[in-house]
């Protein structure tokens, strides 16, 4: 019956293998077969949990049973339960006898269940150990490795002794491979019982002399567990660390490598110095001994350690390694160790890492995001990498922004910004809201596009979305903040959109801005209080508050108006539920109602509620400081504190276990204790088969004799490794870079952008907050000081920053004027808003009309009229709501297809002969100018081809004088081999009469000339077919050159036409309705003319090209470029 | 390092735990549900999370969430590198890496786990020294087994650990030895609404199969093999000959692997292979919206474009869709708003359009953004950025092996926005 039973039983259970055995369902099964206590369970209709231990019992009396299958089955059935995580420890005794099964995969279950029950059966687990014992003899490796990797991981504290004895068996045993297992079992001891540190710290010791390189990664990891500070281990492994890491598998790399880097920073000196002299000096010191005592001798110039440079060479191919962890490794590794300009060699694998798994992806951005802070240089040419798609997860969307904005510089803010301008009205809000605070970082740090970023974010007030407008409201907030003087109609604006907006913070923002410059708004803020007054019971706290102190403020500057106001809100916070508000309610009403016991206070005031206040800094989250971006990393301290690539740094926390980088030290440690007597060759490479890794310097460094000398001298044989592999490496170090070069290079935007914001407190530095909000305290408390001398002035120069009277009391006389003409008056600021342009321009009815619809926008916010499918009508209204942001002041310098993306020529401008090396070409970007409407943007490409860096390259003399440039910030150092790209702007007056200037180093000067094609003296210009017609008639007659063509006959379709056009013109395409006729539109940057181009296609590929123009010179200029570029192909 | 491992499915069920120090309790798991519940989608839960005693890091693939424990400091990317290892070790054992397939073969995958970490520590990662332990379940297997009590556990012992090429059994043998790459090209673009290219760029990988007998050692060489950038390798590549020759010397692993992932160099202009003409729009008032999407041929190279997909993800507030295909079938998910148009291959005479009406909920307001258009499209025979195999050669062994290239071109993140 017994064996009819349990064959019965091995089938069933064989059938069930594959499902969720649970202990009912089994015995639905059995049930022919029951046993009559299992009966009797059944039948008293226990609960689970009892005909789970059933179940149990069953297991084992398979496991008793004398059938290897059985016994396998129920372990298979063992380990499903310990994978459930369900408990089934009872079975300890069962399994545990067949520890000595013959069958290997049933052995390797038993040794699973071993492992997890261990330590709750201490005693019966005893019994297995003699086992294992007997298995550590065996003479197979990998029975004696499997053995100590079980005995060592069975936590049961009596085995101590004996753990520890079988590790410092195995620790020299034959095989590599039972040595890789003791390193790993040290670990597991260690964290067994602390105390066995020293003796383990031995076995350590012993074995990183290992030359497998099986064993290194594990023995480096048992070192970082059990004794990372013992740095003093690693000196005489270090060179073979470095040459063995490129075989070492890929997971002991990475903590190898993140290993070196804290050993690095202990024992070699900082090559960051400024005054770094390495360039050919390193390669020498490669070639022969004798500059070893020279680079004694003069110690004041920075000399690579060898072994330091070891290091970074031999970690490089690993950049390579399909492993992201090792790619991170190797560039967490060169970012704190390499010198400056060596770093970016890991730019290109990192966003290489961009290309993996989400989460990969994420935490790469992490470093990259803490990264760009610091080196903006290192991803610029990356940038489009971190383009944001709809599909992306929001937090790596978050990253990519905070990318971005990092990357953000003069030269590509336009870029971004049309980039932003994208993800603004993004479906994901928060992501949208994140947007617009980039922008006002952007807008704060480069100040050219402070102006055109805030009129955007004014559009954005329109914005259907509450948590856009009240995100856009708050940045605002933030950005009048850093120049309030020229801004009332946008306070004005906000005034208006008031009522609209009902998210309570955005509405406090505003009554905050009312109140903080009342003056410049004399007449809303009164009336905007009297709306207030009305509602004020039914607002939020927070906005009641700032009713509070806009009622305060108000009655202080304009009490004849508010007086009345002012005390009624202030009787209603009185009276408010909440505690909050009605201390400030009291608070304000003994500080600016005069009565007799107030006394001095009263006098002050003024000066207590409308001193002026900083303005905030608008800063990375990486960065710290400031939480204002929703990221949950904010309100942090800075993340670059910690090592990149740890988990410390990827939660901005510090994380337990983690080791502190240490600073570079002044003086470098003795460098000869890294020195070994004797290095063997690690004869498992496989010479023939392995990576071929410096083959022949390999055999030189270990050939027999070489081993002599070294065993004589120690320092022999560093000489040798190093110069046998300087030679492979000479080409990467050659380059004779400054360190600083980028650390300045942001210095310096810093600092230049601080300058143009003429005198306003835009300037937020990302290098040195601390310093800035120090100088900003000063500036503060400076300003207060004479505010309280101008205090007895008029109201209008009380508040305004210093300096600034003019402008303001020009905008207070304005006010009184009709809000549109207001800013006619004021002093244009470096890129004027457009309304400005389009009061200025002359023929400008299409603009004009558009303009007013986006104006009435704002107004009535009612969106544009519900257009017919129509698509360029209807884009062109999609594009007008955020075309604020764009940089032009015309404004439809955006809706034109190709200008930037095209493939644009470039013109030499200095040729490197004639330039001793130096190089420059330029080309036309086609963006609009940033520094004036009036100008051509030109950027430069710099290129230093010479041997020797090159230091303060800038403009000098230009000819004619008269010529209006604006040279690109002096560069202040090109090292060789590099380039940079500059940009200028140029103001060619409509004449493509070359603008000639000098290029001019520290040591030459060259004579360059920039001569522009006709059509780069064009901005595209939008306008509907009837527009243009009307514009056409009245440029008839004098006005109008024609002449026919013959087109190539590639060039006959339509797309190909505008191609060859858009290529030579900078103009616009007007959608035409007619098939045969083909509308440019355009105009002259300097004067703004229009410019009309009218392809009308006749049959056999002749056409009629007609372009009316003012400009009559230009018009021929350009129909001969055109005529050229059409009847080519 | 990786202290405990959680797989929980997409429900936010536990369905294994495997623990390699002390056993961790899978409360611990609940401030990953906290932070799943918080996230929404479960694409968008942080990797990696704090608690007051442990670190959690998570992936997210298949549908399943594998959840890794830590206690002490650890490079994030060290555990999420491994726990993806670990995932395409599942699929390549089971075809696929799904909550049924990891419960149907819970033994297999205990025991894999075992091999892979000891002590947290990845100790045997590569799928050919896996496959001399483990053997993968086949079914004929898995029914000698059931019949006869034979195990999954090889009985030979690990000799590829030790060797010198540990990604290589030794000892192999085939009847036919064949070697065939697929040159796999992916276009990465973003394209805007007037269909100018914001950004675009080539990621390429080879893809190899190769099944030779003995250590055989093969060359691959290329016709232009300044277009690649930036390369990753599989191990067996040796780097130095790259680095001198440009050329990919390597002794294979057996079977499938991947030997190659590049990136095109930038300076190249990318070819876009299809044109979208589309025109979305939600009216002011009234509840609807148009869509009327067509797609061109651009520059395929005179190949033709195959597999042709559209993805839309519709704003939440579109309820329905009704519309109209020349080609191919659409189909629009309620719950998850994603229009969904299969077009197949693109005929360049009759262009394929979708146009037709959306419902928009009433009341809801016009969204502010229209959806982006993903596209997918695959062309074959044609590696978009030139890129060709010159020539294979073959060491070491004597035999004539059959060599095979194939080039297919694929869409990567393709969108246009609108």
């Amino acid at each position: 019956m017994n064996g009819g039973l349990s064959s019965l039983r091995s089938e069933a259970a064989g059938a069930m293998r594959t499902v969720l055995v649970s202990a009912e369902s089994l015995q639905l099964t059995l049930k022919p077969e029951l046993t009559q206590e299992e009966q009797a369970l059944t039948q008293s209709g226990r609960k689970a949990k009892e005909a789970h231990t059933a179940g149990n019992e069953d297991l084992k009396e398979m496991l008793e049973s004398n059938k290897e299958s059985l016994k396998l089955e129920a372990m298979k059935r063992i380990v499903q339960l310990i994978s459930k995580g369900k408990k089934s420890s009872d079975l300890f005794p069962a399994v545990v006898k067949n520890v000595a099964s013959k069958n290997i995969e049933l052995k390797k279950l038993v040794y699973v269940y071993l492992v997890r029950y261990a330590e709750e059966q201490q005693d019966l687990a005893l019994l297995s150990i003699s086992t294992f014992q007997r298995a550590l003899k065996d003479p197979n490796q990998f029975i004696r490795a499997s053995a100590l990797r079980v005995l060592s991981s069975i936590r049961v504290p009596i085995i101590v002794p004996i753990m520890m004895l079988a590790i410092k068996e195995a620790a020299s045993d034959l095989s590599p491979y039972v040595r890789k297992t003791s390193a790993h079992a040290i670990q597991k001891l260690y964290s067994l019982d602390a105390d066995q540190k020293e003796h383990l710290i031995e076995v350590i010791e012993k074995l990183l002399k290992d030359k497998s390189t099986l064993v290194a990664g594990s023995v480096v990891m048992a070192f970082e567990e059990v004794c990372p500070d013992r740095i003093d281990l690693i000196h005489k492994n270090y060179r073979k660390l470095c040459n063995l890491l490129v075989d070492v598998e890929e997971w002991g790399q990475v903590v190898i490598i993140n290993m070196l880097t804290r050993y690095a920073r202990t024992q070699f000196t900082s090559p960051w110095k400024e005054d770094a002299v390495f360039d050919d000096n390193e390669k020498a010191f490669y070639d022969s001994d004798s500059e070893e005592k020279q680079g004694q001798k003069e110690a004041k110039p920075y000399i690579m350690d060898p072994d330091h440079r070891l290091l970074l060479r031999n970690t490089k191919p690993l950049l390579q390694s399909r492993n992201t962890a090792v790619v991170m490794a190797v560039a967490q590794l060169y970012w704190h160790l390499a010198p400056k300009h060596e770093v970016s060699i890991v730019t290109k694998s990192l966003v290489r890492l961009l290309r993996s798994h989400r989460e990969v992806q994420y935490v790469v951005l992490e470093n990259i995001a803490t990264m760009s802070i610091q080196r903006k240089g290192m991803f610029e040419p990356y940038m489009k990498s971190f383009y944001v798609r709809s599909t992306d997860a929001t937090h790596i969307k978050t990253l990519k922004l905070e990318i971005l904005t990092n990357l953000a510089n003069e030269a590509n803010i336009s870029t971004i910004l049309r980039e932003f301008q994208t993800y603004v009205k993004s479906q994901d809000k928060a992501f949208a809201a994140a947007t617009i605070q980039a922008i006002g970082r952007c807008a704060t740090n480069i100040s050219e596009v402070t102006d055109t970023c805030l009129n955007g974010l004014v559009l954005l007030l329109s914005n259907r979305d509450e948590t856009v407008v009240a995100e856009s409201v708050v940045v605002i907030k933030k950005l009048l903040q850093t120049q309030p003087t020229q801004h009332s109609d946008i306070i004005k604006h906000m005034a208006k959109l008031f009522d609209n907006i009902t998210v309570p913070m955005a509405r406090a923002s505003i009554l905050w801005l009312m109140g903080e410059y009342c003056e410049r708004v004399p007449k809303i803020a009164p009336d905007v209080l009297r709306k207030m007054a009305k509602s004020f019971t039914s607002e939020e706290d927070i906005v009641k508050l700032q009713t509070v102190n806009l009622a305060a403020k108000l009655y202080l500057t304009n009490s004849k108006q508010t007086k009345l106001l002012t005390q009624y809100i202030l009787n209603l916070g009185k009276y408010d539920q909440n505690y909050d508000i009605r201390d400030r309610t009291r608070f304000i009403r003994q500080l600016i109602v005069p009565n007799e016991k107030s006394g001095t206070l009263n006098k002050y005031a003024r000066r207590i509620l409308l001193a002026s206040k900083p303005a905030p800094v608008l800063e990375s989250a990486f960065k710290g400081q400031l939480g204002q971006t929703p990221l949950p990393w904010t309100n942090e301290m800075d993340r670059d504190r910690f090592q990149l690539g740890t988990l410390s740094h990827s939660l901005n926390v510090k994380a337990a276990g983690y080791q502190e980088l240490s600073d570079w030290p002044a003086v470098a440690p003795d460098p000869s204790v890294r020195n070994v007597e004797v290095i063997e060759p690690v004869r498992e490479w496989a010479p023939s088969v392995g990576k071929a890794k410096q083959p022949k310097s390999d055999d030189k460094f270990y050939s027999d004799d070489e081993e002599k000398e070294e065993e004589g001298s120690g320092s022999g044989s560093e000489d040798s490794s190093s110069s046998s592999s300087g030679s492979s490496s000479s080409s990467e170090e050659s380059g004779s870079e400054s360190e600083e070069e980028s650390s300045e290079e942001s210095g310096k935007t810093s600092s230049d952008s601080g300058k143009s914001s003429s005198g306003s407190e835009a300037s937020s530095s990302e290098s040195e907050p601390e310093q800035k909000k120090k100088k900003r305290t000063k500036k503060a408390t400076q300003r207060k000081s004479k505010q309280s001398a101008a205090d007895s002035d008029s109201d209008e120069n009380g508040s305004g920053p210093v300096g600034k009277t003019s402008s303001s009391s020009a905008e207070s006389s304005s006010e009184s004027d009709s809000e549109e003409d207001s800013d006619v008056d004021s002093p244009p600021p470096p890129s004027p808003p457009q309304k400005k342009t389009v009061a200025k321009t002359k023929p400008k009815v299409e603009v004009k009309t558009k303009k007013e619809v986006s104006l009435l926008d704002l107004d009535d916010f009612s969106p544009a009229p519900p257009s017919a499918p129509k698509s360029s009508v209807f884009s062109s209204s999609l594009l007008s709501d955020l075309e604020g942001l764009s940089l032009s002041n015309v404004s439809s310098a955006m809706q034109v297809t190709t200008p930037s993306f095209g493939p644009v020529k470039t013109y030499e401008l200095l040729h490197h002969m004639t330039g001793k090396g130096f190089s420059a070409k330029y080309h036309f970007p086609r963006q609009p100018c940033l520094y004036q409407p009036s100008m051509v943007a030109v950027q430069v490409i710099l290129t230093n081809s010479s041997d020797h860096s090159l230091e303060e390259i800038h403009i000098g003399d230009r000819s004619p004088a008269s010529l209006n440039i604006h040279c690109f910030n002096t560069v202040e150092r090109l090292e060789p081999g590099a380039s940079v790209t500059v940009s200028m702007g140029i103001d060619f007056s409509d004449s493509t009469q070359a603008a000639n200037f000098q290029l001019c180093t520290k040591e030459d000067q060259f004579s360059v000339s920039i001569q522009p094609a006709v059509g780069e003296l064009l901005m595209p210009s939008t306008m509907t077919e009837p527009d243009f017609c009307n514009e056409q008639k009245k440029l008839m007659g004098m006005n109008e050159t024609s002449a026919s063509i013959t087109m190539a006959t590639a060039n006959t379709s339509k797309q190909n036409i505008s191609k060859q056009v858009l290529s030579v013109a900078n103009v616009g395409v007007v959608s035409s309705g007619q098939n045969d006729l083909q509308r440019f539109a355009g105009r002259t940057v300097s004067s703004g003319a229009l410019v009309l181009v009218t392809l009308e296609l006749r049959e056999a590929s002749t056409a009629l090209l007609t372009i009316n123009t003012e400009k009559s010179v230009m018009a021929s200029m350009l129909l001969r470029d055109l005529k050229q570029a059409l009847s080519q192909s | 390092m990786i202290h405990s491992l959680f797989l929980v499915s997409n429900s936010g069920d536990i369905f294994l735990e495997k623990h390699w120090k002390s056993v961790i309790s899978r409360s611990v798991c609940d401030y990953f549900f906290e932070a799943k519940e918080k996230a929404g989608d479960p694409e968008n839960v942080a990797p990696v999370l704090q608690t007051p005693h442990h670190y959690l890091i998570s992936i997210y693939r298949d549908k399943l969430f594998f959840v890794s424990v830590t206690q002490t400091e650890v490079p994030p990317l060290f555990v999420i590198e491994f726990l993806h290892r670990v995932a395409d070790t599942f699929q390549d054992y089971f075809g696929e890496c799904s909550e049924s397939v990891i419960k149907d073969n819970t033994v297999t995958v205990y025991e894999l786990l075992e091999e892979m970490l000891d002590n947290g520590f990845p100790l045997a990662t590569e799928s050919n020294v896996l496959k001399e332990m483990i053997r993968p379940p086949t079914i004929l297997r898995s029914v000698v087994n059931t019949l006869t009590g034979g195990s999954n556990v090889g009985g030979t012992l690990p000799t590829g650990q030790l060797s010198n090429v540990p990604w290589r059994r030794v000892g192999v043998k085939y009847t036919n030895n064949e070697a065939y790459f697929d040159v796999i090209e992916e276009i990465d673009a973003i394209l805007d609404k007037s269909g100018t290219t914001v950004f675009a760029e080539i990621q390429g990988v080879i893809e190899a199969c190769v099944k030779l007998s003995g250590m055989p050692d093969l060359t691959l060489s290329f016709m232009n093999p300044r277009l690649l950038d930036d390369v990753s390798f599989h191990p067996c590549v040796r780097f130095k000959r790259w680095e001198s020759e440009r050329v990919l010397s390597f002794i294979p692993p057996d079977g499938n692997f991947r030997l190659l992932s590049y990136h095109v160099s930038s300076q190249n202009l990318v070819a876009i292979p299809v044109y979208v003409k589309q025109n979305i729009s939600f009216l002011e008032t009234g509840s609807c919206g148009r869509l009327d999407i067509t797609i061109g041929p651009k520059q395929t190279m005179g190949k033709m474009v195959e597999s042709l997909m559209v993805t839309i993800p519709m704003p939440k507030s579109v309820l329905n869709v009704n519309l109209i295909a020349t080609q191919g079938t659409y189909t629009f998910d309620l719950s998850t708003k994603v229009l969904l148009w299969d077009i197949g291959k693109l005929n360049p005479q009759k262009l394929p359009n979708l146009r037709g009406s959306l419902s928009v909920q009433p009341g809801a307001p016009k969204p502010e953004e229209n959806p982006s258009i993903n596209i997918d499209l695959k062309i074959q025979q044609l590696a978009i950025s030139g890129l060709k195999v010159s020539r294979l050669d073959m060491y070491g062994e004597k035999y004539k092996p059959f060599k095979g290239v194939k080039y297919v071109t694929k869409a990567g993140k393709f969108q246009v926005r609108t």
